[in-house]
């Protein structure tokens, strides 16, 4: 346990000590919802409309800049190496490192999402179905992202290599993400289904995108 | 430095096969506990190589590694301390964090930090961001990991790279305490250390032919 531990809360550190992680991100989240109304236009029904989905939209691509860095940085120095030779498995050393990048930078960004649904008009009663949805559904951003870096890890330049694959594999989370926060703002439906399968999508990628990462950590360090 | 404990190392046969080509084939030896291997050889031999396959990160082309000692279920990576080219050293974290994270990660709770700091004289820098040391002193800061958790065999590849005289004889007295406590020490070296080696081997084009 103190393994695990003292791994989760060094990626933490490291995440908010080297610049370029957490606050590229939280920046990147910014201007992009800041300048989509400049974009559209002063239309706050249609803003309105639209709000649930550019919010989404842009946490997905903030939190994929991040997400070169979860195994990145640690392969390049060697520490990978010395993980690997660690108490416990692979897998977990995988699942630890996306829970870091989930707790450091999905948690931040959950938080200021609804600050900015404010620039968007988002209506006051989506923004508690937005937050919960938020929170049920980055786990699942962190740990597929966790794939794609392990997948792309030794290439140059592997950012955008790393948001081709990852992107596809963010489609549901995206399609329920948006539709827990729409009866607010579009009509009379149910919060709970697309609320539910959110949470669902992140307990299997908890699960299942550790190994998959591990698999391909094992590669890369050959 | 106590070793939880100690352990006879045994490669049957073992080969390396690296995009391939076979770098050596037929590879055998047998470590008992105190005893130290000097892998030898020109660049590109393979001794990096066999380091990292003891060290369970590259697959073995052939052959197997037996560990007498320990626990049956505990593979030989976690036996091993394995201290690359890279230092592995956090440039945003301080000496001292950089020692404590390995000492809590690979010691599970039995990690020495004081010891670490103090075995190649960091105490002076413990506060200091590890991204300002110099090139020897990150050496040493890596080195110091073996001291982080005690772990009885060593896998040490090129381990004087950048350190002055000094801190060479520091580390050849390392290597000597660590076989006196009944350690294996597995060394890839290019200058000569004063430790006694109890086997050489010598990886080179003539061995795979």
């Amino acid at each position: 346990m103190s393994t695990v531990r003292a791994l989760l809360v060094r990626d933490i550190k490291l995440a908010w000590r080297e610049g370029g992680a957490v606050g590229v991100a939280l920046g990147f989240y910014l201007i992009v919802v800041a300048i989509t109304p400049l974009g559209l236009g002063p239309d706050l029904n249609l803003l309105a409309r639209i709000a649930p989905g550019i919010l989404w939209v842009g946490l997905l691509l903030a939190a994929l800049l991040s997400a070169g860095r979860i195994f990145e940085n640690d392969y390049e120095d060697g520490t990978l190496d010395v993980l690997a030779t660690g108490p416990v498995p692979l897998p977990v050393v995988a699942g630890v490192k996306c829970l870091a990048h989930w707790l450091s930078t999905g948690i931040p960004l959950v938080v200021l999402a609804p600050v900015l649904g404010l620039l968007l008009n988002l209506p006051m009663g989506a923004f508690p179905s937005l937050v919960l949805a938020m929170l049920a559904g980055t786990p699942a951003v962190s740990f597929i992202a966790g794939i794609g870096a392990s997948l792309t890890l030794g290439l140059r330049r592997s950012g955008l290599l790393l948001a081709l694959l990852v992107i596809p594999l963010y489609v549901p989370i995206l399609i329920f993400g948006v539709s827990a926060v729409t009866p607010y703002v579009s009509g009379p439906n149910s919060v709970w289904p697309p609320f539910l399968i959110l949470c669902a999508l992140s307990l299997a990628s908890v699960v299942l995108a550790p190994i998959a990462a591990a698999a391909a950590l094992r590669t890369a360090l050959r | 430095m106590q070793l939880p404990v100690h352990v006879s190392l045994a490669a049957h046969d073992i080969a390396c096969e690296r995009g391939g080509r076979t770098l050596f084939q037929g590879l055998s030896f047998t470590l008992a506990p105190g005893e130290a291997l000097l892998v030898s050889g020109p660049n590109g031999a393979g001794k990096t190589s066999l380091l990292r396959q003891l060290a369970g990160l590259l697959p073995l082309a052939a052959g197997h590694l037996s560990v007498t000692g320990a626990e049956p279920d505990v593979p030989v990576a976690e036996l091993c301390h394995a201290v690359g080219h890279l230092n592995a050293t956090k440039t945003a974290l301080t000496v001292r964090e950089n020692l404590a994270f390995w000492a809590d990660y690979l010691g599970e709770g039995h990690g020495d930090l004081a010891g670490a700091l103090a075995a190649f004289g960091l105490e002076p820098l413990a506060d200091f961001p590890a991204g300002l040391l110099s090139a020897g002193q990150k050496r040493k800061l890596a080195l110091s990991r073996l001291y982080a958790a005690p772990r009885p065999i060593w896998l040490l590849d090129e381990p004087s790279v950048s350190l002055d005289a000094q801190a060479v004889t520091r580390l050849d007295a390392a290597i000597r305490d660590h076989l006196k406590a009944g350690g294996i020490a597995i060394v890839s070296t290019h200058v000569p250390l004063k430790t006694k080696f109890d086997h050489e081997l010598a990886l080179g084009p003539r061995r795979a032919a």
